[in-house]
């Protein structure tokens, strides 16, 4: 009675959507043709007639992931080239890949790269865990930017790494003349580090909670016995802080394949054709601006199972803590 | 506690710890002040090279005057303040009821639901695009506010609903029981018992749905793409302020700040209920 509301509500545009994308995913579609639900045409029926409209959609069977996975065979062979000949002290150019290769790969360099900030989180934890006011007031300015949109701080970012920006000396020096993201093989790497902006903060804050529930006693005891500094740290506060480090571990996870808004504002997939680019974005723009609703909802499907690892490790934990309680 | 307290330390120790968290928070709020600074500027200092860690000569609120008279991109402000009022009403209230029959009665398939409620939240986004759309579509409600607002009614409460039910397990089951043989009805026990006990969570909650769907980009672009009467302050600093204003980085850099202003300014104002909401759960396993 008090649950129904709810369930249904977020069933129908929640899990329900899920189930939906799974069924476009095997047709070809464009998103603006449509029929009447009982079969006919559109154009068939009379002028005063009404049907229900329903997508005109063609059954394709595998055909969208088989065009996803078409060039991954070629484009590993290529890159184990690359690296083979790299790993010689050779100096290859990195191979032409596909688009959806480009993708994947961005992919897992976010999932490399964008957990880093669990331990810049952590340092900065243990730098301001502390109790005097100034420092109190220093942690909300540590914290505050998680509450921003990450569109502003895309725009923020975007700005910071202008050609002729703030870093202009640094990219002389170096010889970056197009900055870091107007350059195809850095573009990612410039988004990640803005990633890190909002992620650092949410971590710190989770690792200052987890430090305040740490037992004294424990603390106390392990310094009696002589531990000092990092060894105290990794001996006794680290394992004691495993689930703030669960959190920040899925939720960075699970934000690093959700990356849009940071890719979108700042290079929009480019400099040219994907080369920053995440499923993510990759299926906003192959479902509404080539108006591939099919191809988009392969590629929604194919971030989804990713995800599900991470989903599914989470939901366990949380249900086997509940049947322990 | 860990590290020592500083109290404890030698003064020497505590003048370098000062001076390395000042300088930490100077480099970390860098971008930012880069930004502010940059929003204060004329168009033809920042086109003449001033785009750097520079005063800005003379100092000018054009950028902020020409955003702020934009009438489309405040329009956009108003409406995130349109539908962040009954998105937060909708998903609290949803989720308190929910919350309360998930943790307070026991039936077959409860920990599914949970799962489900849990599971739901962390889904990408993108998996929902293209039926949700669909569905705003059908109803016609495409492209305005209803659209957004049934979105993310829907999805917040999956999120109010994890934390709900966490926070009303912890409430103590003897004061349903006595009120139960006092033969208050179940509708009664809700209203009198459940909701008063859980004011702090819908605090928490509000302040952080207010946030989260302030925040929303995605969703904007894809309900809402073409109508300043409906889309969210984000995206109206991406497709108005930038569509119209592209290179003059003074009017973007106020439009960023303007943008970032409300949830700024409702953390620094609710910064306790703001972080007891985050970080429920970050410290038991």
């Amino acid at each position: 009675m008090f649950l129904l509301p709810a369930m249904v509500y977020f069933f129908i545009l929640v899990i329900y959507p899920i189930f939906g994308s799974f069924w476009v995913s095997f047709h070809a579609w464009n998103g603006t043709t449509f029929q009447c639900s009982d079969g006919r045409s559109l154009k068939d029926l009379g002028a005063e007639e009404i049907c229900r409209r329903i997508p005109k959609m063609t059954w394709v069977g595998l055909e969208n992931y088989e065009r996803f996975f078409e060039k991954s065979p070629r484009d590993l062979e290529r890159l184990k080239d690359f690296w083979m000949s790299w790993l010689k002290g050779e100096a290859p150019r990195f191979p032409r890949l596909s688009v959806e290769t480009k993708v994947l790969l961005n992919n897992i360099i976010w999932l490399a790269l964008f957990p880093l900030s669990i331990p810049m989180g952590l340092a900065f934890a243990l730098l301001l865990n502390q109790s005097p006011t100034w420092v109190r007031l220093t942690k909300s300015l540590f914290f505050f930017p998680f509450v921003l949109s990450p569109a502003v701080i895309g725009f923020v970012f975007q700005y910071f790494y202008d050609p002729n920006g703030p870093l202009e000396g640094i990219y002389n020096y170096l010889g970056w003349g197009s900055g870091i993201i107007g350059d195809q093989s850095k573009a990612t790497y410039g988004i990640i580090v803005a990633g890190w902006y909002p992620q650092v903060a949410y971590c710190m804050i989770i690792y200052l909670a987890g430090l305040t529930a740490i037992e004294p006693e424990q603390v106390e005891a392990a310094r009696l016995d002589g531990a000092k500094g990092f060894t105290l740290l990794y001996k006794i506060i680290l394992p004691q802080l495993w689930p703030a480090t669960f959190i920040a571990l899925v939720v960075t996870m699970i934000g690093a394949l959700r990356s849009f808004d940071l890719v979108q504002v700042m290079t929009g997939g480019g400099p040219g054709r994907g080369s920053s680019d995440v499923l993510a974005r990759y299926m906003y723009q192959k479902t509404l601006f080539d108006q591939d609703y099919g191809y988009g909802a392969t590629l929604a499907v194919i971030l989804f199972l990713i995800m599900l690892v991470f989903i599914s490790i989470f939901i366990k934990q949380i249900i086997s803590r509940e049947s322990g309680r | 506690m860990f590290p020592t307290p500083i109290q404890n330390w030698n003064s020497r120790s505590k003048f370098i710890y000062f001076t390395l968290v000042m300088f930490t928070l100077v480099a970390w709020l860098l971008p930012l002040v880069i930004i502010t600074l940059a929003s204060f500027m004329t168009a033809d200092q920042l086109n003449s090279g001033g785009r750097g860690l520079n005063l800005p000569s003379p100092l000018s609120i054009d950028g902020w005057i020409t955003a702020i008279n934009n009438e489309d991109f405040r329009k956009s402000f108003l409406n995130s303040f349109i539908i962040v009022t009954p998105v937060v009403i909708i998903s609290i209230g949803l989720a308190t009821m929910a919350g309360f029959a998930l943790s307070k009665y026991k039936f077959r398939g409860q920990l599914l639901i949970f799962a489900i409620f849990i599971g739901g939240n962390f889904v990408p986004f993108q998996i929902l695009m293209v039926p949700v759309l669909r569905l705003t579509q059908d109803l016609g409600i495409y492209n305005t506010k209803w659209a957004l607002i049934m979105f993310h009614g829907a999805f917040q409460t999956g999120f109010c609903v994890f934390f709900m039910r966490n926070f009303i397990a912890q409430l103590p089951n003897e004061l349903i029981e006595a009120a139960r043989v006092e033969g208050a009805s179940e509708w009664q026990i809700f209203y009198r018992i459940i909701i008063p006990l859980v004011k702090p969570a819908i605090a928490a909650l509000s302040v952080l749905i207010f946030t989260f769907v302030w925040n929303d980009f995605f969703w904007s672009l894809v309900l809402t793409p073409a109508s300043p009467d409906g889309m969210l302050a984000p995206a109206g600093l991406s497709n108005i302020i930038r569509g119209r204003f592209y290179n003059a980085w003074n009017v973007m850099a106020a439009g960023s700040l303007l943008v970032a202003l409300p949830p700024v300014a409702m953390f620094f104002v609710l910064q306790k209920q703001f972080i007891a909401g985050l970080t429920l759960g970050a410290n038991k396993g």
